[in-house]
Parts: C-alpha cells; structure tokens; sequence
C-alpha cells in the first residue's frame, strides 16, 4: 500500500489518535489481548482451576496425535465440501441460469436464495433438527418413496454414525448457497458485454461460454467466496453444539466444538486453547492461501 | 428459437428449485409453529411464556441496541482518523484493525471466559457486549475508513476553510452524507450481534435471567426435545426479528456484505 501527503499545512496529525483511541482500547482489552492469552495458555496443562503446569508444545502435539482430535480436523476437512466446494459449484449454475437470458424476478430469486444467510444459526440448527428427525419431512419422503417400491432409506439421520456428518454439512451447504450465488452475480455483471459476444460469433455453447468468459473473471469472487465458506466450515460451532453435541461416538466432533468441549467438559483448557490458535492460523491460511491459488497474486 | 426457449425454461427451472430448497425449511418451520393451514397461534404463545421468551427477547435487544450504538461511534471516529487524517503509525493502526477480522471467536472465547470472570464481568450483560463491540469495531473501522476516503477531499477542505473543527466537519458534514453506509453497518453489526450464540453460552453461562433469545432457545430445546410444534414456535421467534429487518433493508445486507467481503 502506498501512502500519500494529502493533508497541508493545517491537516490534524496528532489528533488522530485521540480519534482512535476509545476504539482501540476496547478493541486491544477484548479480542487482541484474550487472543495472546489464548495463545500462552496453549502452552500449559491447565485444567481451569489450580495451577497449570508448563507445556511447551505438548497439548499442539497432543492435537495432531490424538486420534479424537485429528478426525475432528479431518471432519472439518469433510465440512468443507459441502460448506465450500458444493455452494460454489451450485452457485456457478445459479449464476449461469441467471445471465444468459433475461430472468423476470431476480431481485426476488437473489432474496430468497440469500435469506438463509440471515436467520440465526441456532433457529436454523433447530429446524433442521427437525427436518432430519424420525417423522420429519425427510424421512417422510423416503417412506413416500418406498411406498412406491423403492428401498426404505429412512433413517434417523444425524444419529447415525455413517450420515450425520454429511447431514450436518448439507445444511452448511444450504446456508452458503446464497453466500456464493450473491458474490458471483455482482461479479457477473462486470464482465462486459462484447466477451460473450465475441463468444457467441465463435460460435461458443453455454458450457464453453462459462468456462472460457464467466470462469476466468471471476477469479478474484470465486476466491473471497471460497475462502468465507471454508472458514465457516472451519468454525462451525453452534450448528454441532445444537445438533449432534458431536455424536454419535466422535463422528461429528469438529474443531470449534472441541475447543469448548475440552474446556468445559473435560479440563483440558490448555488442549482447547491450542486447538482455539489452530483454528485461526488454519483460517489465515485459507485466506492467503486461496488467494494465491486462484487468483495469483502474491 | 427453440434453443433460446429451452434455455430460458431450464434457467427458470434452475432459479425455481434453489428457491425451493433455500426457502422449504424456513417454510416448513413456520407451518409447524402456526399450524398451518389452519393458523393456529396457541402454540406460539406456549412457546414464548414456556420459553420465557420475552425476557430473553428483551436482553438480546439491550445487547444489540448497546453493542450497535457504541461501536457505532467508536468505528465512525476511528474510521475518520484512519481515512481522512495523515499521522504516525496510521498504517499500522490500520493494519492491526483489519487483523480482527481475521480473529475467529472461537479462538478466543476460552481466554475471554477466564479473563472476564476474573474482572467479575461473566454473567454480565456488559461483559457480553464488550467483546462484540471489540468485534465490531474491527469491521466498522475498515468499513468507515473505506467510506471517508471515498468523501471528496474538497468537502473536508471547504469545511475547513469555513473554520470548522475536526470534530464538527466530521459530525456536522461526512456523517449526513454517509448515512447509507452507515446504515449498512448497523444493520450487518445488528445481526450479527442478536444471531451470537457461542459468546452468549460461553459468557452468560449461570443466570437464567440474563440470557439471550439464541441462547434461550438452545435451552428451550434441551427441555422440550421432540415437541416439535412447539420448538419451531420458539425457533421462529428468535429468527423472525432479523427475517423482517431483512426483508425490508435486503440490499444494505447483501451489499454491505458483499463489499465487506470483496474489499478485504
């Protein structure tokens, strides 16, 4: 970033800090500094009452090593499918439908398919809860279909052991959709007109068409998209905590729900406190990282 | 152009079942709660005196109502020192607030848990808001000082030349004119604050009374585990306030968080 002298002679300077000060202030006592205190109470064995006792590294170590713990990783990985790459591609097709003809009612469809995004998490948790349930409208339906001769594949499905974590992530899926569909049809309307032109006179198919205009000028929105939807799979919390607590066994543990699990649960608050930094320099990795891969830049 | 017809219906058909899928649980939920068709709102009125809704209702208000309002002021400041005003370490302010967006809360809820109970701030109204205001603040700065570099810089200088204080020009003359982008920020600052749940669980872990509506609910499921009808009452109660925000300021929503995102 380069800094420009915009100011003359007469340009407050110092008073700019008394500006910032008040929010500076609250902003260092409550997330800059809990976020260093974090970071050394990751180095003690520290159940959250006497004394702890000097880690080192052990409870990060612990957090690659632990097998409860690398599948709680390894289903955030699983999480990101369905938070991250299942949106984006859905959202693709959306935005496609959306700019190659005239669509009446746009506003409407972006609204609607956008509203997921705004209803809290902890309604959204509940209601799906209750979709997924033994006599809830999922099941209803493939009992529906049974009836018509097909398998019964009801199920209870986030107290089972195989579906929950892919029952879970869907719902990742239907809150990220609009996430995605909104940032790529601003993108959209960007790119000018004469590319798709100049596309169609070679004579170029829709599919062609997307990935030869559409795809390429939208890096930089497939990229932000990208990289909220995979720290949302990183950090989902309250969708775990209110849907499955975890279960059944360990097959929904993730992350975040470990970091207050351990805390509160178990008595491992240094174990948490390291899981609590993993999970953010995993994020800023996402955030650098997806930015090089698909955009380029350095 | 038969082509042409068969895309525009596929399009169409595309749009449609996406609408379907986002809007077929919220929907589903509301008939449950009301028992629609028959519109039967009993159930909701179970909900919000079993659930004691209304004083978790009332606390989640007091939370957004504080929270929007402090850091509201604090972000318009200090965006405005950061934006329009030359000083040492500007750069580097500017930097460290944009890194709390990156700071996710579930990294430092545990340390804040410790550090508030120990200034006797946890089950605090208080010490819920202060860390969203920190939150906030870290997203309103970036947000304000984009705005106040976007202000002509003849505006600021006229306003000058006319011998009005820093202060003055600021609350007199940018803070009118940028009302739109000010309300975008209440209004992303106001949803994120009443949709918090893990700082809620994790800060006002032991008086019942204090309790957000998020919170409440995950209470409220606890207790009433399958009664579905009613659950889904309690569901749409704790939804419905940002629902109708929404729906009346849907562009300050989706633009505020698009450019929040594609600025960063």
């Amino acid at each position: 970033m380069t800094r420009t002298r915009r100011g003359g002679p007469g340009e407050p300077r110092r008073i700019g800090w008394l500006y910032i000060l008040p929010a500076l202030v609250i902003y260092a006592a409550f997330l800059l500094w809990p976020l260093l205190h974090g970071a050394w109470i990751s180095l003690f064995h520290w159940d959250g009452l006497g004394t702890g006792t000097w880690a080192g590294l052990a409870n990060y170590r612990q957090a690659f090593t632990d097998p409860v713990l690398r599948g709680a990783f390894l289903h955030a990985l699983v999480l990101v499918i369905f938070y991250a790459v299942l949106p984006c591609c859905i959202a693709f097709v959306l935005v496609a439908a959306m700019s190659r003809t005239k669509i009446r009612g746009l506003t409407f469809f972006r609204t609607v398919m956008f509203l997921p995004q705004v209803v809290a998490m902890v309604a959204v948790a509940v209601g799906w809860q209750w979709v997924y349930s033994e006599n809830g409208p999922v099941n209803g339906f493939l009992r529906f279909l049974h009836g018509l001769g097909l398998p019964d594949w009801s199920r209870g499905w986030l107290g089972d052991f195989t579906f929950a974590l892919p029952a879970v992530g869907l719902v990742g899926t239907w809150v990220e959709i609009g996430l995605a569909m909104v940032l790529f049809a601003a993108g959209v309307q960007k790119i000018p007109r004469e590319l798709y032109e100049a596309a169609r006179v070679d004579g170029a198919g829709p599919l062609r068409e997307f990935f030869a205009v559409t795809l390429p000028a939208l890096r930089r929105e497939l990229s932000v998209a990208f990289t909220l939807t995979t720290i949302a799979a990183l950090r989902n919390f309250d969708l775990i905590y209110l849907t499955t607590s975890g279960g059944p066994g360990d097959a929904t543990k993730v992350p975040a729900y470990e970091v207050y699990n351990r805390t509160f649960n178990t008595g491992e608050v240094g174990l948490a406190c390291a899981i609590g930094v993993m999970i953010a320099v995993l994020a800023f990795a996402v955030t650098v990282g997806v930015g090089r891969l698909v955009e380029g830049r350095s | 152009m038969t082509s042409g017809r068969t895309e525009r219906i596929f399009n169409y058909t595309v749009l449609i079942v996406f609408s379907v899928f986002a809007l077929f649980p919220l929907v589903a939920v509301a008939a449950q709660a009301l028992h629609l068709p028959d519109l039967d709102l009993s159930t909701f009125g179970d909900a919000w005196r079993q659930g004691h809704f209304g004083t978790y209702m009332r606390n989640s208000l007091a939370v957004a109502v504080g929270v929007v309002l402090v850091a509201t002021l604090l972000s318009i400041m200090s965006g405005y020192a950061l934006g329009t005003m030359d000083f040492r370490g500007a750069d580097a302010l500017f930097y460290l607030f944009l890194a709390g967006l990156m700071i996710p809360s579930e990294t430092v809820v545990v340390p804040l848990y410790f550090d508030l109970r120990s200034m006797n701030l946890d089950n605090t109204l208080p010490g819920l808001m202060l860390p969203q205001i920190a939150q906030s603040v870290a997203f309103g700065t970036f947000w304000m000082r984009a705005y106040f570099r976007s202000v002509p810089r003849s505006l600021i200088e006229a306003a000058r030349m006319d011998g009005a204080s820093s202060w003055a020009t600021l609350w007199r003359i940018l803070v009118p004119v940028g009302r739109p982008a000010i309300l975008t920020m209440v209004v992303l600052t106001a949803m994120w604050t009443w949709n918090e749940f893990l700082l809620a669980l994790v800060i006002i872990n032991s008086d019942e009374g204090l309790r957000t509506a998020p919170l409440g609910l995950s209470f409220f499921q606890g207790q009433h585990q399958t009664d579905y009808p009613l659950l889904m009452a309690g569901a749409l109660i704790v939804a419905a306030p940002v629902v109708i925000v929404y729906v009346f300021l849907q562009r300050h929503f989706i633009a505020g968080m698009l450019s929040g995102a594609l600025k960063e």
